[in-house]
């Protein structure tokens, strides 16, 4: 008997959001206050997990189209990539670049190559986190 | 500062990532994990060279200077151990092509295999113990993956006990770290020697020395063994000898700069506790290899007699018993991965492990015969092959520290050697054929050219120790001298 979830689904539709706004904010606050990127990723994943629980996965597949795995590796090649591109600067793997730059509607920003690395570590994250938790609802045995 | 010294790393980590995005592509895989092996093995050889040519090559990551960020250091011990290892994992490669089946290589099988060589590779490289707790788990994982893939009854069981096991000494390890930081208050292997050669090393000191000997004993099989012939005998042929090869060895390096580089003020008493734990390791395990008659636990229980063979030399601390250990970590890498593929092979043809049960390759499969025959007595130490000039230098080392009786168990151990392998080799070779060729359970195709190539290897290996001679006598002197390693980590710096 499949019961009415109405209540449910309305109520995971609003917080969804909070939850993955509140996790981008975790993850951009990481060099200054708490936070960063695996925090941040893990929140993104209880949010997307929220829906796969509210929903059923099939539904949610068709929502949120990604291959995980595919998100793993992207994320490692992101974090190492800032390594071997401060190599092939001629600076020691995993140097680290900083410039003060003016953005319009910002103001003035304090960007660094550790937030490439930390969004890669942040996929890492979110990606493992899904993969297991999704293989293990998938099986059958 | 030279960036090549962690190319051995990250080659690997960044080939395995590319692989996982085009999972299906067996043949791109397979073409990546060679290449990938090739160029590991040259940057290897040219950092041998400067190394050779300017000293000790570091790295210092991100350009902090040294106690404060990682170290990564070369020097001619780790880059020796780093050329060796990918000689030993290419041959284990071209097995796989043959015998892995496209199961495991659609499941992950080339980018998980590279993972244990990043790990492997960074583990020697690493100048800053928890760099090489990380690199340690990093290899860990892959071996955990590699050892359970396929999912049969006994890899099942036996990855169960692997896991625990090693996840056990993961958690000692990090004890030993913790307890070492609030000590010394540095974790730079460097710093670390620097420190405790200020303020001597007490007992409390030696205590934790004392447990980072149990962890990285219980990585390498020395006397805490107990879980390894039965890890080893479970997953496949081509993984079963990588790690043979790999696995055990890079516990026995991380003792080796634990007790050279930072604990060598008290070998009294540690070196004593080696010496002792490194002659009981050598007659357990000879004890286990001529009483099984499965090649599996045969081949399990000679990984555990070298082990303790080459720690003989750590505890004797002489200089020639630190070039034999050198000689024969470098031989034994090679050596291990042959016997390994070998022994598959063998089972491979006939279909069972147990050695009753076989009898008579030789008459169809003479070339694996008597690559065998080699195989076996380089594995004792007979003259003209590789075995042979470690043993010498570290019975000799032994001798020269008066530790007459780790050198004779050492000795008498080699005819156990002998005997257990030259048992494999006459009940399964000679005597009356029991399969003719049609019966048999496998063919050889395309194996034989990865063992001959490591037959090859050590017969060279054997004949030109000579020509690896100074790279060795170097890497032995610059263990014994750590002022050498301090002063290329600091580059002239003040020391905090």
């Amino acid at each position: 008997m499949r019961k009415n979830l109405l209540m449910l689904h309305t109520v995971t539709r609003i917080v969804v959001f909070i939850i993955l706004a509140f996790s981008v904010f975790l993850f951009f606050a990481g060099h200054n206050n708490p936070g960063g990127g695996f925090i941040g990723g893990l929140m993104t994943a209880a949010a997307l997990l929220l829906l796969y629980v509210a929903f059923d996965v099939k539904t949610i597949k068709q929502v949120i189209p990604f291959n995980y795995t595919t998100m793993i590796a992207v994320g490692l090649l992101i974090a190492i990539g800032t390594g071997v591109a401060s190599m092939l600067n001629g600076d020691p793997f995993l140097t680290q670049y900083d410039r003060y730059v003016t953005v319009p509607v910002l103001g003035e920003l304090h960007l660094t190559t550790a937030l490439p690395f930390d969004l890669g570590v942040y996929l890492v994250v979110v990606g493992v986190a899904l993969l297991s938790i999704l293989s293990i609802a998938e099986d059958d045995a | 500062m030279n960036n090549l010294v962690i190319i051995p790393l990250i080659i690997p980590f960044i080939i395995g990532i590319i692989m996982v995005i085009f999972r299906r592509n067996t043949q791109l895989h397979r073409w990546l994990s060679v290449i990938t092996l090739f160029a590991i093995f040259t940057f290897s050889i040219i950092l041998l060279y400067q190394v050779q040519t300017s000293g000790i090559q570091t790295l210092q990551l991100g350009g902090w200077q040294a106690p404060f960020g990682i170290s990564f250091v070369a020097d001619t011990f780790a880059v020796l151990l780093i050329t060796t290892t990918s000689i030993v994992a290419l041959p284990c490669l071209v097995y796989a092509f043959h015998t892995i089946g496209k199961d495991r290589e659609l499941f992950y099988f080339y980018p998980m295999f590279l993972f244990l060589i990043a790990g492997v590779n960074g583990s020697f490289l690493t100048g800053d113990l928890f760099n090489l707790f990380v690199c340690f788990e990093l290899m860990l994982i892959s071996s955990y993956v590699l050892i359970s893939m396929g999912g049969k009854k006994v890899q099942l069981r036996e990855s169960i006990k692997y896991v625990l096991i090693n996840v056990m000494s993961s958690f000692l390890f990090l004890i030993a770290i913790a307890y070492l930081y609030a000590i010394t208050g540095t974790l730079n292997l460097a710093h670390l020697s620097v420190r405790i050669a200020e303020v001597g090393q007490d007992g409390l000191t030696t205590s934790v020395a004392i447990l980072l000997f149990i962890v990285f004993s219980l990585k390498a099989g020395l006397f805490l063994f107990y879980w390894l012939p039965g890890s080893y005998s479970a997953p496949p042929t081509a993984i079963a000898a990588i790690f043979g090869a790999l696995l055990t060895k890079v516990g026995i390096y991380a003792i080796f700069r634990m007790f050279t580089l930072v604990f060598y003020h008290e070998p009294q008493i540690t070196h004593l506790i080696i010496g002792i734990l490194g002659a009981l390791t050598m007659v357990l395990g000879a004890i286990g290899a001529v009483a099984h008659s499965d090649i599996r636990s045969i081949l399990a229980y000679n990984v555990i007699i070298a082990v303790g063979f080459i720690i003989a030399g750590l505890a004797s601390f002489t200089s020639a018993a630190l070039v034999g250990s050198i000689y024969y970590l470098v031989h034994d890498m090679i050596i291990k991965a042959l016997i390994f593929l070998l022994g598959g092979t063998m089972i491979l043809v006939s279909g069972t492990g147990k050695l009753t049960e076989m009898s008579g390759l030789i008459r169809n499969h003479p070339g694996l015969g008597w690559m065998f025959f080699i195989a076996a007595l380089s594995l004792s130490g007979i003259p003209p092959l590789s075995g042979f000039v470690g043993k010498v230098y570290i019975s000799q080392g032994t001798f020269e520290a008066n530790l007459y009786w780790l050198g004779a168990v050492g000795l008498i151990t080699s005819l156990l050697v002998l005997y257990s392998i030259m048992k494999v080799f006459m009940n399964g070779f000679w005597g009356e054929t029991l399969l003719s060729k049609e019966m048999e359970k496998g063919s050889t195709k395309g194996l034989l050219l990865p063992i001959g190539f490591l037959t090859v290897i050590t017969i060279a290996l054997g004949l030109g120790a000579e020509g690896i001679y100074i790279y060795v006598e170097q890497a032995a002197n610059a263990l014994l001298s750590p002022e050498l390693y301090i002063n290329a980590v600091f580059g002239g710096n003040p020391i905090p």
